[in-house]
Order: C-alpha cells, then sequence, then structure tokens
C-alpha cells in the first residue's frame, strides 16, 4: 500500500475514536437534533462531487456529477437548516421571537 | 501562486473544516450549546466547499464552462430543495425529512463512487486493489442507505404502511441480493488483483450488478421493520451514509472527506445503540423485523388479564384537572401525529392560571424519534424546565392527583415491570401511581406492542376516547367552563 494511502487510513481510524468519543455522553433529548446536526456533516460528499464535477470530460460522467452535486448541496443545506430549527427551540428563555428569525411562517397558535 | 501554495492552503482549510465539524458535534451534547455547536459545523462546511471551489477555480487551465456549469447550478437546484423543505416542514414531519436528506447524500456518496469507478475502468491506468475495494464499498454503501432511507422516510410520511410489510420468501430475496452484492465485490475485488483479466465492459456490469442489489437490499431492508423503529433504522442508515463518504475520500484521496464520514459513520453507531437501549430493543432484533410474530403468545397471555375499563366525559376529566393540585401530563405519539402541541399547552397554561402545577413527563422515545417531543413542545413555547426526563419525574407520580396521558401507550404500561411480555424490561413512566389516571385516546387500540395496556384497566383510571387534538379543545374548553 501507498504512503498516501497509509496516512488515509490513520487518519480514518482516528476520527473513528474521536466520533465514538465525542457523543457518546448526550441527554436522549438532543438525540434526534444530534442525529440531524451529524447528518448534514456527511454531506461533505458535496466536496467529492465538485471534484468529480471539475474533470467530468462526457455526458455520462456530466450527468452523474450534475445528480450527485444537487443531491449533495440538498443533504448540506437542507441538513443544516433544519437542525438550526430544532435546536432553536432549546433556547433556555423565549423572547418574543427574534426579528431576523426565519421562522415568520411558524404560527404560535 | 504556485499550485503547491494553493494546496496548501486549501488542505489546511479542509482540515479546519474538519475540526469545525468534531467540535460543533461536540457543543450539540448539551441544549445551551446545541445551536452555536451546529452554526460552528456549518461554518466548517462553508470552509471546506468554498476552499475547494476556489481551488478547482485557480487550477492551471482553469475549469472548463460546462464543469462550472454542473457545480453551481447543481448547487443551487439541490441547495434551494433543501432550504425550501427545511424551512417549510412542519416540526412533526421532521423525522421523514431528515430521511429524505440522509437519502440524498448516501445517493451522492454513491454517484461519486461510481463515476470514479468507470473512470478506473475505461482508463489507462489498471484500478489498483485498494481503490477497488473502497469504491465497491462506496457504491454498495451510498445505494443501500439512498433506498433504506427513502423507504424509512415513506413510512414515516404514511406513503408506506408503517406496520411491518412481511413478504413471502422477502427474506430469500435479502439473502439473495445480499449474496449477488458480496459475489460482485469479490469478482472485482480480484480482477483488480490480477487473479484472472476483466475486460473493462465486464467489471462495469458488474458494477451496475452492485449497484442494483445494494438498491434491492436497501428496500427489503427496511420493508419488514415497523414504522416506530424507523427512528433507529434512520440513524443506522446516517452511519453508513457517513461510511459511504469516508470510502469516497478514499478514492478521491480527501482527508475532508475522511474525516468527516468517519465521525458519523462512528457517532452515527454511538447514537443508534442509545436510541435502540432507551426501547428495550437491539439494533440486531430490529433489523431481524417487527414485534409481534413470535412473541404472540406471551402478548395474549397478558392481554387476558385485562379487565373493564371506565370511559369519562370531557366535563368530568376537566373537573378532576382544574381541582387538582399537581397534574403530569404524559404526551406520547399520539400526540406528535395529532400534531396536538400547541393544544396540550394551551391546556397546561389555562391550568397553572387556576394555580394548578403542571409538568411533562417525557418519555426517551415518545414521539417519533428520540427527543422529537421536546422539540415538539418546544415548539409549541412550552417552558423548557417544566419538561422532566423519566428518572427526573418518575417519583414525583406518587404526589400528583391526575396524569393526563395523550397519545401514549406502551411506555406507560404497568406490564413492562413483569417478565413475559413483550414489553418486559423497557423502561416505563410510572403513571399508575398517579391518584387518579386520564387516558386521551382514540380507541382501544393496541400501542407498537401489540398487546393491550393494564393502565387502561386500572379502577383510577377514565378513558377519553377522541383524538388527542379534538380531546385536549374539548378539555380546554369544559376548564373555562369549571
Amino acid at each position: 500500500m501507498s504512503t498516501d494511502l497509509l496516512n488515509a487510513l490513520a487518519l480514518f481510524v482516528l476520527a473513528i475514536l474521536v466520533g465514538f468519543e465525542v457523543i457518546s455522553k448526550v441527554p436522549a433529548t438532543l438525540h434526534t437534533p444530534l442525529m440531524s446536526g451529524a447528518n448534514s456533516i456527511h454531506g461533505i460528499v458535496l466536496v467529492g462531487a465538485m471534484l468529480i464535477a471539475a474533470e467530468a470530460d462526457n455526458p455520462l460522467s456530466y450527468l452523474l456529477a450534475f445528480v450527485a452535486m444537487t443531491f449533495g448541496a440538498m443533504n448540506v443545506v437542507g441538513g443544516y437548516v433544519v437542525t438550526d430549527r430544532m435546536l432553536q427551540m432549546f433556547r433556555k428563555k423565549a423572547p418574543a421571537k427574534p426579528a431576523a428569525s426565519s421562522e415568520s411562517t411558524e404560527g404560535q397558535a | 501562486m504556485s499550485q503547491a501554495w494553493i494546496y496548501t492552503v486549501v488542505y489546511f482549510a479542509w482540515l479546519i473544516g474538519a475540526a469545525c465539524f468534531v467540535l460543533g458535534l461536540h457543543l450539540m451534547n448539551s441544549p445551551a450549546t446545541g445551536r452555536n455547536g451546529n452554526r460552528l459545523s456549518a461554518s466548517g462546511m462553508i470552509l471546506a466547499v468554498g476552499g475547494t471551489f476556489v481551488w478547482l477555480l485557480l487550477q492551471p487551465g482553469g475549469i472548463s464552462g460546462i464543469s462550472l456549469a454542473i457545480i453551481v447550478i447543481g448547487f443551487l437546484l439541490g441547495g434551494g430543495a433543501g432550504l425550501y423543505t427545511a424551512r417549510t416542514v412542519q416540526m412533526t414531519a421532521m423525522p421523514q425529512l431528515v430521511s429524505l436528506f440522509n437519502a440524498v447524500g448516501g445517493g451522492a456518496a454513491a454517484l461519486v463512487a461510481i463515476d470514479d469507478f468507470i473512470k478506473l475502468a475505461t482508463g489507462d491506468v489498471a484500478a489498483d486493489l485498494s481503490t477497488t475495494i473502497f469504491v465497491v464499498l462506496g457504491v454498495l454503501f451510498g445505494s443501500v442507505t439512498f433506498t433504506g432511507s427513502l423507504i424509512a422516510g415513506g413510512k414515516l410520511q404514511g406513503l408506506i404502511p408503517g406496520k411491518p410489510i412481511v413478504v413471502p420468501g422477502g427474506q430469500i430475496v435479502t439473502i439473495a441480493v445480499a449474496a449477488v452484492a458480496l459475489i460482485g465485490t469479490l469478482v472485482l475485488v480480484l480482477g483488480a488483483a490480477g487473479v484472472f483479466a476483466l475486460s473493462s465492459t465486464v467489471t462495469l456490469l458488474v458494477l451496475a450488478l452492485i449497484v442494483a442489489a445494494g438498491l434491492i437490499f436497501g428496500i427489503t431492508m427496511v420493508l419488514p421493520i415497523g414504522g416506530a423503529d424507523m427512528p433507529v433504522v434512520i440513524s443506522l442508515l446516517n452511519a453508513l451514509t457517513g461510511t459511504a463518504a469516508a470510502m469516497a475520500g478514499f478514492v478521491i484521496g480527501n482527508p475532508v472527506l475522511i474525516i468527516a464520514g468517519a465521525l458519523v459513520g462512528a457517532s452515527g453507531t454511538i447514537l443508534t445503540n442509545l436510541m435502540a437501549t432507551a426501547m428495550n430493543r437491539s439494533v440486531l432484533n430490529i433489523l431481524a423485523g417487527g414485534f409481534g410474530t413470535g412473541d404472540s403468545t406471551a402478548g395474549a397471555a397478558v392481554a387476558g388479564a385485562g379487565g373493564s375499563v371506565r370511559e369519562i366525559s370531557a366535563d368530568d376529566a376537566a373537573i378532576q384537572l382544574a381541582y387538582a393540585q399537581s397534574v403530569i401530563i404524559v404526551p406520547g405519539y399520539g400526540l406528535a401525529v395529532a400534531q396536538a402541541q400547541h393544544q396540550v399547552r394551551e391546556l397546561a397554561e389555562l391550568l397553572e392560571a387556576k394555580g394548578v402545577d403542571v409538568k411533562y413527563a417525557i418519555h426517551p422515545v415518545a414521539g417519533r424519534m428520540p427527543g422529537h417531543m421536546n422539540v415538539l413542545l418546544a415548539e409549541a413555547n412550552v417552558p423548557y424546565p417544566q419538561l422532566k426526563e423519566m428518572d427526573e419525574i418518575n417519583p414525583d407520580f406518587e404526589r400528583a392527583d391526575v396524569a393526563l396521558v395523550v397519545g401514549a401507550n406502551d411506555v406507560t404500561n404497568p406490564a413492562a415491570r413483569n417478565p413475559g411480555s413483550p414489553v418486559s424490561g423497557m423502561p416505563i413512566l410510572d403513571v399508575d401511581h398517579a391518584k387518579s389516571i386520564i387516558v386521551i385516546k382514540r380507541s382501544m387500540g393496541r400501542g407498537y406492542a401489540g398487546i393491550d395496556n393494564e393502565l387502561y384497566s386500572n379502577p383510577k383510571t377514565g378513558m377519553l376516547f377522541a383524538d388527542a387534538k379534538e380531546g385536549l379543545q374539548a378539555l380546554t374548553a369544559a376548564v373555562k367552563a369549571v
């Protein structure tokens, strides 16, 4: 195996260990936002989609890259926004809705 | 600027992005810092994606017009769709949206790997062994999460029946496609190892076979699993997508994909286990198929012990609530489905105005996902300190005058304390310890475990048969009139 690959494997193993540690003490309350947050992080595959788009040179590659870009962007943007909406609900105090909030469409019932 | 210098800068952007993901996830461990954590993680993403974009623009010879168009239009299209759905979705429908985002993420990872494989198969340089392994794994994981998450989301949305769908011979199909995927992988790996020579056409056909097997496997794996287990399944698929992204990272040699993918793979696995534990299920148990079947005899035995049930009118229930000193509200899945979170808050505020002490008892798996109920009630502006977790509230039930159960079933079933029932050992809320109990429920229908709830035949229990929303509205009106 090449040195590059061995280095990448080391990175992979260490990142797995970090992943185990970083999430071990979470209250059940936050399981859903956390899952959603982790879900947006794997949208990083968008970077991969950009790289294959840059190298695409035939119709099939164009198509694959385009769909991958669209899917990846949806994962990233939607994931972060919906996680933010969930976490916004956990504010300690609930003063009047922040003016700059994206929540203006949400009724207060 | 030299090319190497630019690459160094971009590489640092990737590394800082990866660090932001780790720190962001860590901050999301507490409600107070959660939002900042998510924003930090998003900043890392902007840095990584933006850095990549700048790098591509500065490539020697530049980037072709078509590639640029693909990147920009694809981003605007997908990002726009994600932004719109994420902003407009009802909070009750949020779990299936997360599942949809997971599906497209897995799809993107699979496509990146497929594209790379085609380049390798048709290129002049033969694919080496390690690259082939990573590509095939990326393709396989990505395809499985794509269809699996779509089915899981469809079940939560009600597009596909939530109950376990068992097709005769379904398991054989699952095993068969798994075998096809494994054999295909083996063929490609051996081919890359030089054991036998494969023409590029054959390699591509085998890859197509693996993609198809992965897509079918995703469907047949999730279909037989019940709707209430979907959160665990989505979490598992989420971890799998992370792993697929890491595999894609190996193929294109990108550190941020490897780090972020492995991070999600590991943390997602932990989270899946935490969720399954909260439901007293093992992940293997869930994947093997729904409750019921094997447990049905034990369930029937417990059900036989059920006695008569006392029905209560909204007016009588309102009098009990209005003259109580302390009331504990137990919201459940039924409340989430009926979207009655605002109505429950209205009733609680009315009772508080009458001097009643009101608290909410939140079971870890109440709602459609662990922690979902907290999100729904917070959306309805229920003060966070009133939401009590199970271990904290359970001793309080003895002192509560009324426990008001809204659309919760299995998590209140006292049968869980005795052995021999499908819910045995599941942590439950001690609702039966309250002085009196009011249950708002549509019918005597059984919960997900498919067994009768002894709580309903308890002499202290009054059943108010109504949809969660209508029942709460009737109660609120009746309390106003008291």
